[in-house]
């Protein structure tokens, strides 16, 4: 029963993954001047022969919907075009940036996550408390600053003054590390080199706390305010009233219930880490996806731009989608 | 309550509904003011919206600085109760010697100007599109709810660089962006409590005594709906100002040399071994702006909002 | 009585701080229950009957506490055990059945393993293994819960093990509700409102059961009710409580065909009763006092067809009639002051 519903739902998105390729298209439309002229003006003079010889290779001399299958044909291929820059193929240099972003993203999600439960937790269970207030606040200030200058603030204490963190960078220059995943800190861990990890490790906490902070803020106060709720139950007196210790009550009973709608903002909340990391990454030089959208843009390598933005959506569609699966399990009235 | 008679002649008719509405206007504000006294942090953060807006209205009174034109000799002084500081610069001056606090007073305007644009033009469309989807449902509302859908599909920032990447820098460009993505929200909220509220009793009544539908929509279910709606609308706003700074902190947003809070601080960024200040102080001009819009948003959705239709 | 009680109560008191001043939930309640008795504790909602099971089990949510009083459960004073020594005795020596069963169930959890884990916290299947290695203990504890499920007359037990509360009827939900009450054996049982939310039949199958057991295994069990029909169906004995107070009390007999307090007189006549049609029905005047004003004399006395102005002008004692029926009215004292009764015991007027 479960299994179908759950195939039904990765089926739903294949529509949704549609439409988005059919938006990138058409604003990749909508940008004026044709590519071949883009092409142009960052690739030099060529002749008119050329040109029209390149109009043909990109179906550009095709009617609209003839150039919309074409498109739809390659992106389904994995062929989404190549950048008028580096004149590589556009998923090559993302698969090459995707490690590090997926690094900065898990590292971030990691922070929140550690910081939100306990925090949500104790919140709810010493309600009113100064341990509550404080919290709540501190939440409140997470989810009101940018995370650009969270993470200049963070560089200016911690490298500048108190120089215990790097600035800039995943790794240190001097440190060598053989990449297989891409990831340096499962890489360090693959390889036994340590001192690789505990460099990747320095790199990486300002930028997964600066990226994070916004994401653990809105967890802990949903967290909070879910166990607030579920505290409250009739079935959390019941377990008392079996003898359940108080950490079993609360951890077990109210916490499992109290996961449910967690775990759908935590869902919500990989579409701030998505976006937030071409942030982050602009502030810590990360050397992700993001510096890479970022630097195209001001390139105006649109195809590079139009696979990373797909790329980024399709993320985010697969995170909901995995978020969604996670949520059948926690939930046992869930009817999809 | 005594009750005057209601006139006949239509004038004086109509001047009696007004009074009628006009009285039920002041009683639902003494009641709200009643209600938000309960919320002290919630006035709190009124008056520092307010005093944000009056900054920028009236910026060029407030500072003897120019927001654009620094000067060589000038450069990276630092806040006045450092070493070397001065009152002239009362939080220092930027790589090209303009004074930040006269920069951050004038930031204020596009950051306002920005948030409020892009939250009116969500607040419009998404209002329009879900009370319409919402009333007549049909083909309508199955199109626009797929394109919401889809809007779904891209994480906020993503799509607003997106968008700004193809179209290009600028003050429009940038209302675009954000409103291209920000109506979905409302659209939602809307069209969920259009649903909810066809269903009820008045709106049968209003349906039966004849009256029009859009009528019905606008007089009848409307301000029902607008609490919620305009609770939502002091949330995203913070949201909306985040995202600007955002852009602009990327370059993507308002151009310089016209101040805007996350271009300067992103202009700081190279300083920072030496000139600390220049990033600082206007990200704190937008941490303390968006903490009160959202503590005043959180004071109101407790006034207005205390089924928690939002969030 | 020559047999020592299970429980007795002794002048227990719980109250709750509000912002209106204190609430006297529950003032001064003596009970005693003997082993294998059912006790009906009927009232009004609002009147502190589950504020009396809660404070047996102490699971008062606080700010609201015990102020006063003691609750002896087989000799020892519950208030001075330990909150460990306390979560030994919940579950295991006092198990608690409650008034609305879908939402006591944890939605989250499979209805098998929510009778098992009563098993679990009190370590009633022993195993030779830590808990999540012993196969054999699982097995056995597995088998346990199954064999309860049949007892309480849940249906195809193997297979019920495995769903999930919303998957079950309102009955079934108060069965496994049972059964997560009878996993531990224990020696009594609060049962607070068990049969409200449910249908009419469904009532009468779950009073039977209820006291199949009792008779069966000879628990002690407090039915909280508002339903006089229903307690006097099934109780041996009925304390009546109005206000945080038991006004009256005595066995069902007693009390159902001769109530001496006019609260139990007045309950009697709200209920429609067959061969009585044409007789209407008298329903008592008036609201349920608020707690936190109460006034100083009889808090019932502003609905009383019988009072007096005297009736509110001081606390009215409880007054023992006969060896086990009590009554807190004004009309009694005056008798007992007629014989020249005095304080029999601590709390209570009595010839004795």
């Amino acid at each position: 029963m479960r299994a179908i519903k759950v195939l039904e739902r990765i089926l739903a998105t294949i529509p949704i993954m549609f439409g988005v390729a059919i938006m990138v298209f058409i604003f990749m439309r909508l940008t004026p001047g044709d590519p071949v002229d883009i092409m142009m003006g960052a690739g030099g003079a060529v002749g008119a022969g050329e040109i029209e010889q390149l109009r043909a290779e990109f179906h550009l001399d095709e009617p609209i919907h003839i150039q919309l299958w074409y498109f739809l044909r390659d992106a389904a291929r994995g062929d989404l075009g190549n950048s008028y820059i580096k004149k590589r193929p556009t998923m090559e240099l993302i698969a090459e940036r995707l490690p590090a972003t997926i690094e900065l993203a898990l590292g971030a999600l990691f922070f929140a996550l550690i910081i939100a439960f306990p925090i949500g937790i104790l919140s709810a269970v010493k309600q009113n408390s100064w341990l509550d207030r404080f919290s709540m606040a501190g939440a409140f200030l997470g989810i009101s600053m940018p995370a650009f200058w969270l993470g200049i603030v963070l560089i200016l204490i911690f490298s500048v003054k108190l120089r215990w963190l790097p600035v800039q960078g995943r790794i240190s220059y001097d440190v060598n590390l053989q990449e297989i995943t891409g990831l340096y800190v499962v890489d360090s861990i693959l390889t036994r080199n340590w001192p690789a990890l505990k460099d990747a490790l320095r790199h990486l906490i300002l930028p997964s706390i600066a990226l994070g902070a916004a994401v653990a803020a809105i967890v802990a106060r949903v967290l909070r305010s879910s166990m607030l709720e579920t505290l409250r139950a009739d079935y959390v007196t019941l377990a008392r009233a079996k003898g359940a210790p108080e950490h079993r009550v609360v951890l077990r009973h109210a916490l499992r219930n109290a996961l449910i709608p967690t775990v759908t903002v935590i869902g919500l909340q990989v579409g701030v880490l998505l976006g937030g990391n071409m942030i982050v990454e602009t502030v810590f030089g990360w050397p992700g996806l993001g510096r890479l959208v970022v630097d195209a843009i001001f390139n105006r390598d649109f195809p590079l731009v139009q696979a990373s933005v797909m790329v980024y959506a399709f993320t985010f569609v697969i995170a909901n989608l995995i978020v969604d699966i996670l949520y059948t399990y926690l939930n046992p009235k869930i009817t999809l | 309550m005594t009750t005057t008679p209601a006139p006949t002649s239509s004038w004086a008719r109509a001047r009696h509904l007004w009074g009628l509405r006009w009285r039920m206007m002041r009683r639902n504000w003494s009641e709200f003011a009643h209600q938000m006294r309960k919320h002290p942090l919630a006035i709190i953060a009124a008056v520092v919206i307010l005093l944000y807006i009056l900054a920028a209205i009236f910026a060029p009174a407030i500072t003897v600085h120019d927001p654009t034109r620094g000067s060589l000799r000038t450069r990276f002084e630092p806040p006045f109760w450092m070493e070397g500081g001065s009152t002239e610069f009362l939080l220092g001056t930027d790589d090209q010697g303009r004074d930040i606090l006269t920069r951050i007073i004038y930031g204020a305007r596009v950051s306002l100007l920005v948030g409020v644009i892009a939250v009116g033009v969500s607040v419009l469309v998404g209002l329009t599109l879900g009370a319409l989807a919402g009333f007549y449902r049909g083909r309508f509302d199955t199109i626009v709810s797929r394109a919401a859908d889809l809007l779904l599909a891209f994480p906020f920032l993503i799509f607003a660089i997106g968008v700004m990447a193809f179209l290009g820098p600028g003050f429009g460009n940038l209302i675009l962006a954000l409103t291209f993505k920000g109506w979905v929200e409302f659209f939602r909220l809307v069209r969920g409590e259009m649903m909810a509220e066809k269903t009820k009793e008045y709106v049968e009544a209003a349906r039966v005594s004849g009256m029009g539908k859009v009528a019905i929509i606008t007089r009848e279910i409307l301000p029902n709906i607008m609490q919620a709606v305009f609770v939502l609308a002091t949330l995203r706003m913070g949201y909306m100002i985040i995202m600007e700074a955002s852009l602009s902190f990327l370059g993507l947003g308002i151009q310089p040399p016209t101040p805007a809070w996350g271009s300067m601080v992103a202009s700081g960024r190279d300083y920072l071994l030496t000139a600390w200040w220049v990033s600082t102080f206007p990200g704190l001009a937008i941490v303390g702006l968006v903490l009160a819009i959202n503590l005043f948003g959180e004071g109101l959705r407790d006034v207005l909002d205390p089924r928690l239709k939002i969030e | 009585m020559t047999q020592e009680p299970l429980l007795e109560l002794r002048n227990l008191t719980t109250v709750f701080p509000t912002r209106r001043g204190e609430v006297r939930a529950v003032e001064s309640v003596n009970l005693s229950l003997a082993p294998g008795e059912v006790l009906g504790l009927v009232g009004e909602s609002g009147c502190g009957k589950s504020t009396v099971l809660l404070s047996i089990m102490r699971l008062i949510r606080r700010p609201g506490h015990i102020a006063e009083g003691e609750i002896r459960f087989q000799g020892r004073d519950l208030r001075a055990l330990s909150e460990g020594e306390m979560r030994r005795v919940r579950g295991r020596e006092i198990a608690m059945i409650f008034q609305d069963p879908l939402s006591t169930l944890n939605p989250a959890f499979r209805v098998g393993d929510q009778i098992r884990e009563s098993l679990r916290l009190h370590h009633i299947v022993d195993g030779r293994w830590p808990w999540p290695l012993d196969m054999g203990a699982r097995r056995r504890e597995k088998e346990r819960v199954i064999q309860l499920m049949e007892e309480v007359g849940i249906p195809s037990p193997d297979a019920r093990y495995k769903a999930y509360p919303h998957e079950f009827s309102g009955g079934m939900q108060q069965r496994a509700l049972i059964a997560i009450a009878l996993a531990c054996e224990p020696r009594l049982i609060l049962a607070d409102e068990p049969t409200t939310a449910l249908d009419v039949t469904i009532q009468a199958q779950i009073l039977d059961l209820m006291k199949r057991i009792n008779e069966r295994r000879g628990t002690g069990i407090i039915l909280v009710t508002h339903d006089l029909g229903v307690a006097a169906e099934f109780c041996h004995r009925i304390a009546v409580m109005y206000a945080g107070r038991i006004v009256e009390m005595g066995s069902v007999d007693e009390v159902i065909e001769s109530p001496q307090h006019p609260y139990t007189q007045g309950l009697l006549d709200c209920i429609p009763r067959l061969g009585r049609e044409r007789q209407p029905l008298s329903p008592i005047p008036g609201n349920v006092p608020d707690l936190a004003t109460l006034p100083p004399g009889c808090s019932f006395a502003p609905r009383c067809p019988l009072a007096r102005p005297v009736c509110e002008s001081g606390p009215i004692p409880m007054v023992r009639l006969a060896r086990d029926r009590r009554s807190r009215c004004l009309r009694h004292v005056d008798f007992a002051r007629e014989q020249g009764w005095t304080w029999g015991t601590e709390y209570e007027i009595s010839n004795q």
